[in-house]
């Protein structure tokens, strides 16, 4: 049942007290309200206060609330419940309405036949009354007066005696000011005379000579006597000195209302039994729906998280049977075809693993042998020499490549084991540094290690992590250009970093994740010269995986890299942040944001000035050079900029951007190895980053020059800054 | 102590290439190698070459490497040194647990296994007139015996140079890298699956009951020590 049909149920009809439900339901109704009226649309305008309250009135009621968005049997339950109840009461009132009528036609028939009896009696007695005085009318007031008075009384008692407690007869004068002598009120059984006649009824008798009737309710002047409801039929009907007088007959109800007490109260009952019966109906009937469908759920649960032998009983030929079978089947097509997979995978695992192994022995053989014609080859003639020499650099580099790709391979079979215990990163950073010395020399490159003062310890495996630090150590100096390495330690949190940042060539937008893509290469042209398997980072990136941990790359063209490893304090801790930022302090974005104190948009005259002086390798086109403000965003393809950060994204016009693309890529002859023209690349770039984390950076032109070579070009470099705002925060 | 001994090698190994490379190269460095290409009749050339040092292939036919190196380690403590083309399997732990010294994966550089095999056979000859006691064990490192209330307790080299690396600093807690140094020769960090078994090895011997060691204690997070004599 839908939340929208139950939601409409809690307007059909106002009071339900007797349900326990019916305490849920006007906290949903609530809660729905504030959730789609309110709160979730950010729409409580006013103050804090309001916001507050709101709050405070949804915290208690979120359980209910999250019940029933859980729980459709009590959706439907309460439903029917409430919906039976409106159909219930609809119903009573009907019915109620109906008998009241008949009941209350019955008695005003009788009524008025009783009264129009009496009224005869009255008039005739009248009549009689008059024709015997008829001679001493004239005579003496005064003893007309006194007769009429006692005529009255006899009248009254007479009257009212023919129906003892079914009826009281009530005369009253027609009038108000001549309420004086024998034409007073007489009234029979103790009657209240002047509350139990309505006023408007003695005025509408007091103007027209035929009967009228209205209901009322009949009080006595006895206290003990309860006032109970009636009906009074009246009639202005002469005296025997021919003056108008009211003769009124009131009609107790109280049989009636007895009677429709009775079946008020019968109807409710079975209403009330009607409702409950329907609810615990609704109930079971869900029920038997709803336990094969969280059945399923559950089996569905228990495949999902591998368990695939699992399967739904399944009993008779019904629809759930039909979801039974259906969901068997489908349970089943799954397991086979993930175990055909598995096989497939298994086998291709056990082949690369086989394959590796196998290569070995002979291997061994030939790189002794090998090594034996490299130790003498002095004695060869140079060009003997020379190939014994690249034979047996070959050969490290293709032992290099089999136990990565073995190790790769041990990754993919899930047969590599975590052997975690708390280590001091420090140690291994040291060793890592140490080991990278002598590259580092013959590079020129020094490496500087910060952040060392504290222990930093984390439950790792200290092979795993020297292995990944190595990786990027050893990369960094490679691709770092002989300019420093910096090896940056911190630990927050539940985490610890290390960061290897140098300011080398740096990564193009997109190279950021792909340099961890198995056999990758920065570039074709280029990159043969220096060793390496191309697996390394995928390696690295699998032991980081193994710890739970992360590793990410930054990178501008020109700016140097920087690739972060985050693990976790502890092995079975899940991470949450990173001690040290990704994009480093001193990245060209972030310094220049910090030289100028402002958005870097206003800081591009002054940078602009360094621009050409700064060192440039490789040939660059004067065009690039001379066009000094980069383009920061294209406003279309910035899809990670956000509405609060807005100082930093400076709209430029897309057409500026496009030049700068092609005069980069019809004059650029790619520096320092970087191929192809790179607007391309960013374009396509900048629609991708926004899921992606925001490893990449645009390259800028705006360098200050003290550090990174590059500066090819210009490149929106704030759509990177951007999508790591919106992920840190 | 880096006088180049000659030391007689029996290398078993079922792929003819390999061996005969391994041949090639031992006898450059001055060792005597003799081959055996079957496990099942490795036993029996070991007995008749009487060898200073094994290496000893994990792959073989017949009876496989590790049966091999359970049955010389049986009957003698010479130093086995295992090839091996896996090094992240049990086979690894299973060889040094069934009485392997060492293992060198493959492919290995000719540097590298001479200088594995040196550094075992270097431990067996350091003569040094010395009297060692560990818990209740006395040491002699000359006579390289080791014995408990006068009985003699059968080590193989390298459990006793693992044994008298520790009881020379009793005060000192030995990391597994400075004991793969001191022990193994390596110089750089290796397995340190390598010294757990080998502690583990020793213990089953001198131990009075391994499960609680009193001669060899475990530092936990740190290494191993001598225990108080």
């Amino acid at each position: 049942m839908s939340g929208d049909s139950a939601a409409s149920a809690p307007g059909r009809s106002g009071a339900r007290p007797e349900r326990p439900v019916g305490r849920k339901r006007p906290g949903s109704r609530w809660g729905r309200f504030l959730e789609s009226g309110l709160l979730l649309q950010g729409g409580v305008k006013g103050s804090p206060v309001i916001r507050l309250f709101m709050r405070w009135v949804r915290r208690p009621l979120l359980p209910v609330m999250r019940l029933w968005r859980r729980n459709i049997q009590l959706k439907v339950v309460v439903t029917t419940l409430l919906m039976s109840l409106g159909v219930v009461l609809l119903l009573g009132f009907v019915v109620i309405g109906q008998v009241r009528n008949g009941l209350l036609d019955a008695k005003v028939k009788a009524s008025q036949s009783q009264a129009t009896g009496g009224f005869a009696v009255a008039k005739q007695r009248a009549d009689e009354a008059a024709s015997g005085t008829g001679d001493d009318v004239a005579t003496a007031d005064g003893r007309t007066a006194q007769n009429v008075s006692e005529w009255m009384s006899d009248l009254v008692s007479s009257l009212s005696s023919g129906g003892q407690g079914a009826f009281d007869v009530v005369t009253l004068p027609a009038s108000d000011e001549d309420g004086a002598g024998g034409r007073g009120q007489r009234a029979s059984g103790e009657v209240d005379w002047n509350r139990s006649v309505p006023a408007d009824l003695r005025e509408r008798i007091g103007s027209s000579t035929t009967a009228a009737q209205s209901y009322t309710r009949i009080t006595y002047n006895n206290a003990t006597k309860e006032p109970q409801p009636g009906l009074v039929v009246g009639k202005q009907v002469n005296d025997p000195n021919g003056d108008p007088y009211q003769l009124y007959y009131l009609f107790p109800l109280t049989q009636e209302e007895k009677s429709l007490s009775l079946v008020k109260g019968t109807l409710a009952t079975a209403g009330l039994f009607v409702v409950v019966l329907l609810g615990a109906i609704a109930w079971l009937v869900v029920r038997q729906v709803v336990t094969p469908v969280r059945m399923a759920a559950g089996i569905a649960e228990r495949l999902s998280a591998g368990r695939l032998q699992e399967r739904m009983k399944v009993t008779g030929e019904d629809d759930i049977a039909r979801l039974g079978e259906a969901f068997n089947k489908m349970a089943q097509n799954l397991q086979l075809k993930i175990s055909q997979l598995e096989d497939l995978s298994r086998m291709q695992r056990r082949f690369v693993s086989d394959v590796s192994h196998e290569l070995r022995t002979p291997l061994t053989t030939v790189r002794m042998a090998a090594d034996v014609i490299h130790e003498a080859r002095v004695d060869f003639d140079p060009i003997t020499a020379r190939s014994a020499e690249l034979l047996a650099d070959q050969l490290d580099r293709f032992e290099s490549l089999l136990a990565d790709l073995l190790e790769i391979s041990r990754f993919d079979a899930g047969a590599a084991a975590l052997e975690a215990e708390p280590i001091d990163l420090r140690d291994v950073v040291r060793r890592v540094v140490s080991g990278a010395e002598p590259l580092a020399e013959r590079k020129g490159t020094r490496i500087r290690m910060l952040g060392d003062q504290q222990p930093v310890v984390a439950e790792a495996d200290a092979r795993r992590v020297e292995r990944v630090l190595r990786n990027l150590v050893v990369n960094a100096v490679e691709h770092g250009e002989g300019k420093d390495v910096v090896v940056k330690l911190a630990a927050a949190g539940g985490a610890v970093a290390v960061a290897v940042r140098d300011y080398g060539v740096g990564l193009k937008p997109g190279e950021a994740t792909r340099v961890f893509s198995r056999f990758w290469r920065a570039d074709p042209a280029r990159a043969r010269t220096t060793g390496g398997t191309g697996l390394g980072l995928s390696i690295a990136l699998e032991d980081a995986r193994l710890h739970g941990g992360w590793l990410q790359a930054w990178g501008e063209p020109g700016g140097g890299s920087q690739f972060r490893l985050t693990l976790p304090r502890t092995a079975d801790e899940p991470l949450r942040g990173s001690p040290i930022p990704l994009e480093p302090k001193d990245s060209r974005r972030n310094r220049g944001l910090d030289d100028a104190g402002l958005p870097s948009g206003g800081g591009d005259g002054e940078k602009r000035a360094t621009v050409p002086a700064q060192p440039v390798s490789g040939p660059v086109p004067q065009g690039t050079k001379r066009d000094p403000i980069p383009p920061r965003v294209a406003p279309t393809a910035d899809p990670t900029a956000l509405p609060g950060n807005g100082s930093r994204v400076v709209p430029r016009p897309a057409s500026g951007m496009r030049r700068r693309n092609e005069a980069a890529g019809a004059e650029q002859p790619a520096p320092g190895g970087v191929s192809g023209p790179e607007g391309t690349g960013r374009d396509e770039e900048a629609g991708g980053r926004a899921g992606r984390d925001p490893v990449e950076n645009g390259p800028r032109d705006e360098d200050d020059g003290s550090v990174g070579p590059g500066g090819r070009e210009a490149e929106p470099g704030d759509v990177d800054r951007q999508g790591e705002a919106s992920r840190g925060r | 102590m880096m006088s180049f001994m000659k030391g007689r090698v029996l290398v078993v190994d079922d792929d003819t290439a390999l061996a005969e490379m391994l041949g090639i190269v031992l006898r450059g460095e001055g060792f005597e190698p003799s081959f055996v290409a079957d496990g099942d009749k490795a036993l029996a050339a070991f007995r008749e070459a009487k060898p200073d040092l094994v290496l000893l292939d994990l792959m073989l036919p017949g009876r496989d490497g590790i049966e091999v190196c359970r049955l010389i380690r049986a009957e003698s403590g010479v130093p086995i040194v295992m090839l091996t083309a896996k090094s992240d399997t049990v086979d690894v732990v299973v060889g040094l647990e069934s009485g392997a010294d060492d293992y060198i994966v493959k492919p290995f550089k000719p540097k590298e296994l001479v200088a594995r095999i040196r550094a075992r056979l270097r431990r067996s000859e350091e003569p040094a007139p010395e009297q060692l006691a560990i818990g209740d064990l006395v040491i002699d490192v000359a006579g390289h015996s080791v014995k408990r209330d006068g009985q003699s307790i059968a080590l193989t080299p390298l459990e006793f140079d693992l044994l008298v690396a520790l009881a020379r600093k009793p005060w000192q807690v030995f990391t597994r890298e400075v004991l793969l140094e001191q022990v193994w020769g390596y110089r750089h960090a290796a397995d340190t699956r390598l010294v757990n078994v080998h502690v583990q090895r020793l213990r089953s011997k001198v131990e009075k009951d391994p499960e609680k060691p009193e001669i060899v204690v475990t530092v936990r997070g740190v290494g191993y020590k001598a225990g108080p004599s």
